[in-house]
Formats: structure tokens, C-alpha cells, sequence
């Protein structure tokens, strides 16, 4: 298309507009980010590089210890969500449409549709009266509760690959006298990994970031590092919590960044 | 391969956990909406319906006959959808021209600000409202750029007020705005603008009537992917708010806090889900009706 000199795409004042709402989008976190690594304990005042308080958040033993907890939860989660994710993608695509499908749709949509503290207080009521019953208080209910939540965030991407697998692969591994098993195994196993690789990242990132629903789940001494961290900002705020912050963040972004570059060469 | 057997059978294990973890325990709380509460919270297995009459009413402590309107509730409720509404105008007075400029950049570049959108999105919600509460904190960086400017002398209080918790949802939920909006932009025909102009439309004109149109489902969609987080909030009000500005959200979980009365924190969250379930329909019957007049 050739452009004349009176762009059609323009639209008076939205680009400024779009430009500070990225630029306010990122002012805060920048901000954050940069006082982590501030000498003094001012959040406004700039009194010089220090990694002080990163050394003062690794040395925190609490901190390390809901740090530990919050990975060990996410990875468990993610891989059960990611495996149980896996099974059902595959009885619910390329299939045609089957009774109840409709069902199992609904099923593993619902945690994206119910707010979470509504989830959160159903599986504290929940896991009281299990508890009462049982006398079981351990991480069991965080990690059931962190997987159902995951699954439908690993069963999209997981759906999403399959859905563009080309069925005569499978077909022709048949014609060459493979097994259901053997197709199953080296042919379409094979091309689903990128999906399934995507479905345990946004999973791991899903469970890393839920807050509310631990928060009603965990017994004492369960903190994760967000329910931690909920129970510290209420108090005054030094920028060792800027550090934890600021390392928890890069985490989230070396994990969504990997997941873009795996969806994205997908489409190529 | 000729029953649906199997394909359940694969399904099985997912529907399981979610049974268990996620939809079950929503019947759970179905039922403990009509039983009375119990003194160290909990429940008695008695059946009542005070629970579901004390989300809107209240009776005289005095006299049990005297009954009135619970107002604490109502406000809370009020402040709910009032806030939750003014958040979706924002993110969409905000989120419009973002979109657009998305939609408008050359290709290579239009991933790279889609990517700038998309990771807040997938980053903690807790450290972004954390970013807030440190910027319009009263020693927090915007007061202290204003000092320093001159412009007032002592800081404003922003924190724990309604604008707070306003500010913050807005923030943290504008990608659900800009998201859709830039996924029905780039469908959008833009020979049909260039002809607007072909016909000398002003740039009002084309905007109202040739782009607006055409986005209106993505306006839909992004603002019932805000209304309902918003609905929903708890984290955003529980840290820039306080018990002034308490939402739903925190209003049930006190019932299960300080409040001891799991029934009636029961009856609040079924509240919640009736208004979400409410909103999600109203989406899908407006996105099926657009949906069959496109295909005519």
C-alpha cells in the first residue's frame, strides 16, 4: 500500500496517549526496581549504588525459606497440572464433538471464571472439614489446590499444538506398520513437547503468582513468598522488599520470555 | 477407537483434581449459605436462611422485630460495583489509544510493544499493586517529586483512600483492556477507513462511525475481562485500601477473619459468583449476537 503524506492510521492524540500509559505501565516497577539497589532506606531519595539489600534478603531466613517453598509448589503444581493437562488435551481434541463434551470444557474452564477469593474461602471451608476428619496438615491441599488451578492455563497451549498437528502424520506411521503405541510415542509425543513445554511454564508462572487462594489454603508455617510478602507491605516497608521484589520479577519474565520464544517459533 | 469411552477415560484424572479443588467446593459453600454459624467460626448443621437475610438487612439489637436495610453492606456492595465500573471506564479511555498504536505499527515492531503489553499481564499482581503502594505512599515517590517541585508542602495522602484502590485496579488490570481491543483492531478492515475518508469524513466522523463499530466486540470483551477481576478484587483493596474502602472481596473474607460467621461469608461469596456468572452470560450473549449478524 502506498503511503500518501495523510496516513489513514492516524488518529489525533492517541499515540501521546498510548505512550504515557506505557510509560506509567512501567514508571512503577522501573522505580521499584531501581531503590532496590538504593544505599539508604529512602523508597524517594537516592543515596547511592549498594547491594545491601539483596545480601540483607539472602541472609533473611524466612525469606529463603518461603522462597524454597513457593518453587518446590510451583514446579509440583505445574508438572501435575502439565501431565493431567496433557491426557485430557488429548481425549478432547481432534476427536469430533462427543456427549459431555461441553462438560469437560466448562469443568476445566471454571477455575479461570470464578474469582479467587470465591475458590479461596470454598477450599477453606473445604480443607477445614477435611482436616477435622482426617488430621492431615500438610502441603497436600496447597498443591492440589495450586494444580487445579493451573490446569486450565497448561491445557491451552497443550489444546493449541495439538489442534495444528496434521493427523495424516499419524496416519502415515500407521501405514508404515506402527502401533497406536509406537505412532503415539515417536511421532505425535515428539511434536507436542513445545506445547506441553509452554503449558508447565505458564503454569509454573500461574502458581508462582497465586496469592489469594494460598492465602485461605495454608496451615501455619506455610507461607509462600506471596502470602509472605501480602503480610509484610501491611508494615513498614524497607527496600529489602524492593530486592525480593525485584528477583521475583526477573523470574516471572526469564520464564514468560522463554514461553513467547517457544510460542512463537511454533508459527514459523 | 469406536466408543467415547476412552476419550473420558483421558480426561478422568484433570476432572478429578477439579472436582476436588475447584468446582466441588463451590457446592460447598452453595450449602453453607443456609446453616447457622458456628461460635469459633464454622458451622452448626442447622438449617436457616439468617445468613442470606443478613446480607441485606439487619434487625435492632434491641428489638429482633425492628428490621432495616443493612447499610454497611450496601455501601460495600455500592462502592463494589462503583469502583469496578469507573476502573473499566479507565482501562478503556486509556487501553483505546493504546491498542490502536499497537495496531498501527509496522509488523516487526507491533510484536515487540505487544510483548511490553503482555508482560505485566503474566508478572505477580501482588508486586504490581506493591509498585503502586510505593509510588503515592505519603514519603513514596510521587509525593516526594512534588515536594521537591515545590508544588505542596506536605504530602497528600493518597493511601488507604478510594482513589488508591481506584488507581490500582486501573494499573493492574488495563492489559485485559488492551488485549482484546488490539485482537479485534487487527481483524478490523481498514480499506473501509480509507474509504471514510475517500468520502471526506472528518477523522471524528470515521472514528464513530467505521472504527468504533468495528472494535465493538473487542470493547465488550475487554471490558467484562476488567469488570470481573475488579468485581472479584481482593489483594488491590486489601493493600492501597483500608476499612473505609473495602471491597466485596474483603468484606467476605472478614467473615471467615474477625467476622466468624462462615454462613453469612457464604452467602457473600454466592453474591459474587451470581453477579460474575451474570456478567460472563450478558458477554456471551452479546458476543453470540454479533457473531450471527456477521455471518448474516
Amino acid at each position: 500500500m502506498a503511503r500518501s503524506r495523510f496516513s489513514i492510521t492516524r488518529l489525533p492524540g492517541f499515540g501521546l496517549i498510548a505512550v504515557l500509559t506505557f510509560v506509567m505501565l512501567y514508571l512503577p516497577i522501573i522505580i521499584l526496581v531501581v531503590f532496590s539497589f538504593n544505599a539508604g532506606v529512602s523508597q524517594s531519595r537516592w543515596d547511592g549504588f549498594s547491594l545491601q539489600w539483596y545480601q540483607a534478603a539472602f541472609n533473611n531466613a524466612q525469606v529463603r525459606d518461603v522462597s524454597l517453598r513457593s518453587l518446590w509448589l510451583a514446579v509440583t503444581a505445574a508438572s501435575i497440572a502439565t501431565m493431567l493437562a496433557t491426557l485430557a488435551a488429548l481425549g478432547t481434541t481432534r476427536v469430533g464433538r462427543f456427549p459431555g463434551q461441553t462438560m469437560i470444557y466448562a469443568l476445566i474452564n471454571q477455575p479461570l471464571m470464578v474469582p479467587e477469593i470465591v475458590t479461596g474461602i470454598a477450599l477453606l471451608i473445604f480443607v477445614a472439614a477435611i482436616k477435622v476428619q482426617t488430621g492431615y496438615t500438610g502441603m497436600g491441599y496447597l498443591v492440589a489446590a495450586h494444580t487445579a488451578f493451573c490446569i486450565p492455563f497448561a491445557y491451552l497451549p497443550i489444546r493449541a499444538r495439538l489442534e495444528t498437528l496434521d493427523n495424516a502424520l499419524e496416519a502415515a506411521a500407521a501405514d508404515l506398520y506402527a502401533s497406536p503405541i509406537q505412532a503415539f510415542r515417536y511421532i505425535t509425543l515428539p511434536l507436542m513437547v513445545p506445547g506441553i513445554l509452554a503449558g508447565f511454564m505458564l503454569g509454573f508462572v500461574i502458581s508462582l503468582d497465586t496469592v489469594v487462594i494460598t492465602e485461605f489454603v495454608k496451615s501455619a508455617g506455610q507461607d509462600t513468598l506471596p502470602t509472605y510478602m501480602l503480610g509484610q507491605l501491611r508494615r513498614t516497608v524497607t527496600p529489602e522488599m524492593n530486592a525480593i521484589a525485584t528477583l521475583f520479577l526477573a523470574l516471572s519474565l526469564i520464564v514468560v520470555t522463554a514461553f513467547f520464544l517457544i510460542t512463537r517459533t511454533r508459527g514459523r | 477407537m469406536h466408543g467415547h469411552g476412552w476419550k473420558w477415560l483421558l480426561c478422568t484424572p484433570a476432572l478429578i483434581v477439579l472436582l476436588l479443588a475447584a468446582s466441588g467446593p463451590l457446592l460447598i459453600v452453595a450449602v453453607y449459605s443456609f446453616l447457622s454459624p458456628g461460635n469459633m467460626g464454622g458451622v452448626v448443621w442447622e438449617f436457616s436462611l439468617e445468613a442470606w437475610f443478613r446480607v441485606f438487612f439487619r434487625r435492632d439489637i434491641f428489638e429482633p422485630d425492628l428490621v432495616e436495610w443493612n447499610r454497611a453492606h450496601l455501601q460495600v456492595f455500592w462502592r463494589s460495583i462503583w469502583l469496578s465500573l469507573q476502573t473499566t471506564f479507565i482501562c478503556a479511555v486509556l487501553g483505546f489509544p493504546t491498542a490502536w498504536f499497537i495496531a498501527t505499527r509496522p509488523r516487526h515492531t507491533r510484536t515487540i510493544w505487544l510483548f511490553l503489553i503482555t508482560i505485566p499481564f503474566w508478572t505477580n499482581l501482588l508486586i504490581r499493586t506493591f509498585a503502586i503502594q510505593e509510588m503515592i505512599r505519603n514519603n513514596g515517590t510521587v509525593n516526594a517529586v512534588l515536594m521537591w517541585s515545590g508544588l505542596i508542602d506536605s504530602p497528600i495522602q493518597m493511601m488507604f483512600t478510594e482513589f488508591a484502590v481506584l488507581l490500582g485496579m486501573a494499573y493492574v488490570f488495563l492489559p485485559l483492556m488492551v488485549l482484546p481491543l488490539y485482537a479485534a483492531m487487527e481483524k478490523m478492515d481498514f480499506s473501509l477507513v480509507e474509504a471514510g475518508y475517500d468520502l471526506y469524513a472528518s477523522r471524528l466522523n470515521v472514528l464513530w462511525h467505521v472504527i468504533l463499530p468495528q472494535v465493538k466486540p473487542g470493547f465488550i470483551a475487554g471490558s467484562i475481562l476488567v469488570f470481573i477481576p475488579a468485581i472479584g478484587a481482593y489483594v488491590t483493596p486489601r493493600v492501597l485500601g483500608g476499612g473505609r474502602t473495602m471491597m466485596l472481596g474483603n468484606l467476605i473474607a472478614l467473615q471467615f477473619g474477625q467476622g466468624r460467621n462462615w454462613p453469612l461469608g457464604a452467602a457473600l461469596a454466592m453474591l459474587m459468583l451470581v453477579v460474575v456468572v451474570g456478567a460472563l452470560i450478558f458477554y456471551l450473549r452479546v458476543v453470540g449476537r454479533n457473531d450471527e449478524a456477521r455471518r448474516g
